[in-house]
């Protein structure tokens, strides 16, 4: 395979799940807003735009402006048009390595947001934008699996897919369990609605919302598709299955650090890491997760042709 | 999206409205001058268009409607658009797509492809001539300096061997009709011909809408163009297991969708010059594996493009070192570097005693007259008379560097003379020629507007055209101009079985 289609697709698929991250967060705190609560709306908004991993705003923030900016804006970096739109340009690049299927749907989506964004009206227009990514991105996904070649390819975007949620639940987790004093049930409510959780937690704990037991679940269930430990046991998948197609020497160094990743949520006990500092925890995972980034794309991607030749 | 560079094909004369009575779909039919594809002068439907007018005679406007969004939908679903640049939102359109299908009988294909097959021929071995021995020179059927001025000569590949001598394995020939029905050529394209994407899916459309007509017709099937492409490509290198891959200059270039489309349809890579590095004169591509060598590329980058080292220093779209490698015979270019030199439009017109001259026959399929500004009598004629002529610049496509003369104002004609005059040998002039009309959806009518016919050509171990082609409309009343970028459009082509 190409290593910029690779790189393509794996964008693709990044840019994809970062959309859908947000839409799910957006849409699990839209409905939680509708509550009263304790905290002021400006702080509200300030944790959801911490749990997506968004510096916070020199001049505070606007709760009006600030639904629209991380919806519609496409010149907002973290808004889900922006991001559709780039995991379509990385398809577009690359239309002959995915099914006509995926090409279509993802268009569609695209076509659907950016006509959405263009006429926001009604304050209720963003949530149905965000819905649209919803389900958009479920059937995306189905079709996936369904019409392309469980290939290299496929892999790259799995790769992708569970890269950027590897790195973005951690992030999400931190904003609500650093500061788990003062959250209330429908805090954590949201919490767990922004992962998509709160059927599945329920199922294994119980509706008894402990800081504990979620973190477990949302750290270290191995089912759950939106939790850190099944995200990275997909990631490590992904490379093994990658480097068994594409072998080059290199690659053992990303197995060992994919590896190790695996083992340290594989065995971690959630005890531990609460006494340890969760916080601290999650950075060291954000951290071997962008050493892994960087060690893929150096073997895979750009590597130094001298290198290649002598191989 | 340049994907068709449209050359503009000629005008008509104001359209002098025979007034027949034409059943309900067609009472707005206007029949001009031109040659109609589907009606004869007495205003009755030709044997091979009886289907199809049936078809229309028994269809409520409203159901053409329905066809003609439902056409809509799957092209831009499919992603067949094009960029409207200056407007923030809505920018991307889909590609004009006319509903009712153009329709060619056995007997006429088979004349244009008896024709084409002579001229692709005739004008590989011409290649191979300039490139090598110069005989068309020496015996003075040519003169020299006609050949060495041409924009697309490129002293570069002098002496350059090309496997099994072909220069040009695609060709995309634009013919058009006369008022009298025959078919003649207007241009040959054989450089980076594109639009055959537009044939395969527009077919791929129109068999969704109209499967009864389909089957009632008998249309010789189109599909089998990419496999037809991948084994005349592989027909260029002597070992089977040779790697192919289709160059592109990205996905900026508006004829990328066709790039994909192409490569996926025949399973090669699609790369770009950026994934290709040449080290010891052989071509490798950037895999995640490492690097994988590359034996022929199919390259959809002009000859100034491909390597900064030998032509362009400032093209980015290239790869360096690659002419060295293709010099050293460790890869295929198709179609090969040079190959312009013969759809130079001054060039264009000596295509008759080329064929004469290699293969000892008359043309099969005529030229538009032509005439060469370098020629005194023929240049005194046509300044003399500027509004009577259409003049194109010899190197340039897309409609550049042209002057209609019978739409130009007295300026524009001062102007063009003066530019004649200054550099006869970049300009040739044609008389006005009327293209065919044919049967269009127009906003609930049909209307008849004039086309083209691009059917494309394949050059390996043998000579394949898939029976079909584009068929290219000026979308617009009266116009003559079928360039995307001005109001043209595509419909399908039907060839019949018999």
């Amino acid at each position: 395979m190409l290593s910029r289609v690779a790189d393509s697709l794996y964008w693709m698929s990044r840019y994809f799940e970062r959309a859908n991250h947000c839409a799910r967060v957006l849409e699990a705190n839209h409905n939680l807003m509708l509550n009263p609560s304790k905290l002021p709306t400006e702080e509200r908004w300030q944790r959801i735009m911490t749990s997506l991993g968004i510096a916070p705003a020199a001049g505070g923030i606007d709760p009006q402006s600030a639904m629209v900016n991380l919806t519609s804006d496409a010149g907002f970096e973290s808004s889900i048009a922006f991001c559709i739109a780039a995991s379509r340009e990385n398809a577009g690049q690359v239309r002959e390595q995915i099914s006509s299927e995926m090409w279509e749907g993802l268009n569609s989506l695209y076509h659907k947001v950016t006509k959405a964004s263009a006429n926001l009206e009604a304050d209720t227009d963003p949530m149905r934008l965000v819905a649209a990514v919803r389900e958009g991105s479920y059937q995306f996904h189905g079709i996936t699996g369904a019409t392309m070649n469980h290939g290299e390819g496929w892999q790259f975007i799995q790769l992708g897919k569970y890269m950027e949620r590897s790195c973005a639940l951690p992030v999400l987790l931190d904003a609500y369990f650093s500061r788990a004093g003062e959250a209330d049930t429908l805090d954590w409510v949201g919490l767990l609605a922004s992962c998509a959780a709160f059927e599945s937690y329920c199922k294994v704990y119980t509706a008894e919302l402990k800081p504990d037991s979620m973190a477990e679940f949302l750290l270290l269930n191995p089912e759950f598709p939106y939790s850190v430990r099944y995200a990275v046991e997909r990631m490590g998948a992904a490379i093994a299955a990658i480097s068994k197609t594409s072998f080059t020497k290199a690659s053992g160094r990303i197995e060992r650090i994919a590896g190790r990743l695996r083992a340290n949520l594989a065995y971690a006990q959630i005890a531990e890491i609460m006494m340890g500092g969760v916080h601290r925890y999650l950075d060291d995972v954000i951290e071997q997760c962008n050493s892994l980034h960087a060690a893929v794309h150096m073997v895979y991607i750009d590597y130094p042709i001298q290198s290649a030749l002598e191989a | 999206m340049a994907l068709v560079q449209w050359t503009w094909k000629g005008m008509s004369t104001p359209v002098q409205s025979a007034k027949l009575q034409m059943p309900a779909p067609f009472s707005d039919y206007a029949m001009g001058p031109a040659y109609d594809e589907m009606f004869r002068a007495n205003g009755r439907p030709r044997t091979h268009y009886r289907h199809l007018f049936t078809q229309l005679l028994n269809l409520p406007s409203e159901e053409l409607y329905r066809f003609k969004k439902q056409a809509d939908l799957s092209f831009f679903n499919q992603g067949i658009t094009f960029t409207v640049y200056g407007r923030a939102e809505g920018t991307e359109q889909i590609f004009p797509h006319d509903l009712l299908p153009r329709i060619v009988t056995s007997s006429e294909w088979a004349t244009i492809e008896r024709g084409l097959t002579q001229r692709i021929t005739a004008l590989n071995l011409f290649l191979a001539d300039v490139y090598h021995e110069r005989r068309i020179v020496k015996d003075r059927v040519i003169p020299g300096e006609i050949i060495y001025t041409c924009k697309h000569f490129r002293r570069q590949m002098l002496g350059v061997k090309v496997p099994r001598g072909v220069y040009v394995s695609v060709a995309g020939t634009d013919l058009i009709r006369m008022p009298d029905g025959r078919f003649v050529v207007l241009e040959d394209n054989l450089r980076v011909p594109s639009g055959v994407s537009y044939m395969l899916t527009s077919r791929k459309v129109m068999k969704q809408i109209f499967p009864a007509l389909f089957r009632k017709c008998a249309v010789r099937p189109i599909e089998q163009y990419s496999q037809a492409l991948l084994s005349t490509l592989r027909s260029l290198a002597p070992d089977g297991q040779s790697t192919i891959v289709l160059l592109t200059p990205g996905n900026c270039n508006s004829a990328y969708f066709e790039h994909a489309f192409l490569a996926r349809q025949m399973g090669i890579e699609l790369v770009e010059g950026r994934d290709l590095v040449v080290h010891d004169n052989t071509v490798y591509m950037r895999t995640t594996s490492g690097l994988q060598r590359v034996d022929i590329i199919y390259r959809r980058v002009d000859d100034d493009f491909v390597d900064p080292l030998a032509f362009r220093a400032d093209s980015t779209l290239g790869v360096a070192g690659l002419f060295n490698a293709y010099r050293a015979g460790n890869v295929v270019l198709a179609n090969a570097l040079g190959s312009g030199v013969a759809d130079d439009k001054a060039i264009y017109s000596y295509v008759p005693k080329i064929i004469r001259y290699y293969l000892d026959e008359d043309p099969i399929v005529d030229n538009v007259e032509t005439f060469l500004m370098t020629d005194r009598a023929q240049r005194d004629e046509v300044c003399g008379n500027l509004e009577k002529y259409v003049v194109k610049a010899v190197g340039e496509s897309g409609g550049y560097g042209m002057l209609i003369g019978p739409h130009s104002s007295r300026e524009q004609r001062a102007e063009f003379r003066e530019k004649i005059l200054a550099d006869p040998r970049n300009y040739i002039a044609q008389p006005t020629i009327t293209l065919s009309a044919a049967p269009c959806f127009m906003n609930g009518r049909i209307e008849p507007r004039h086309v083209d016919l691009r059917p494309y050509v394949l050059f390996g171990e043998k000579v394949t055209i898939v029976p079909g082609g584009l068929t290219r409309v000026a979308l617009r009343k009266g116009s003559l101009v079928v360039n995307s970028s001005q109001g043209g459009g595509s419909k399908d082509t039907w060839v019949l079985e018999n």
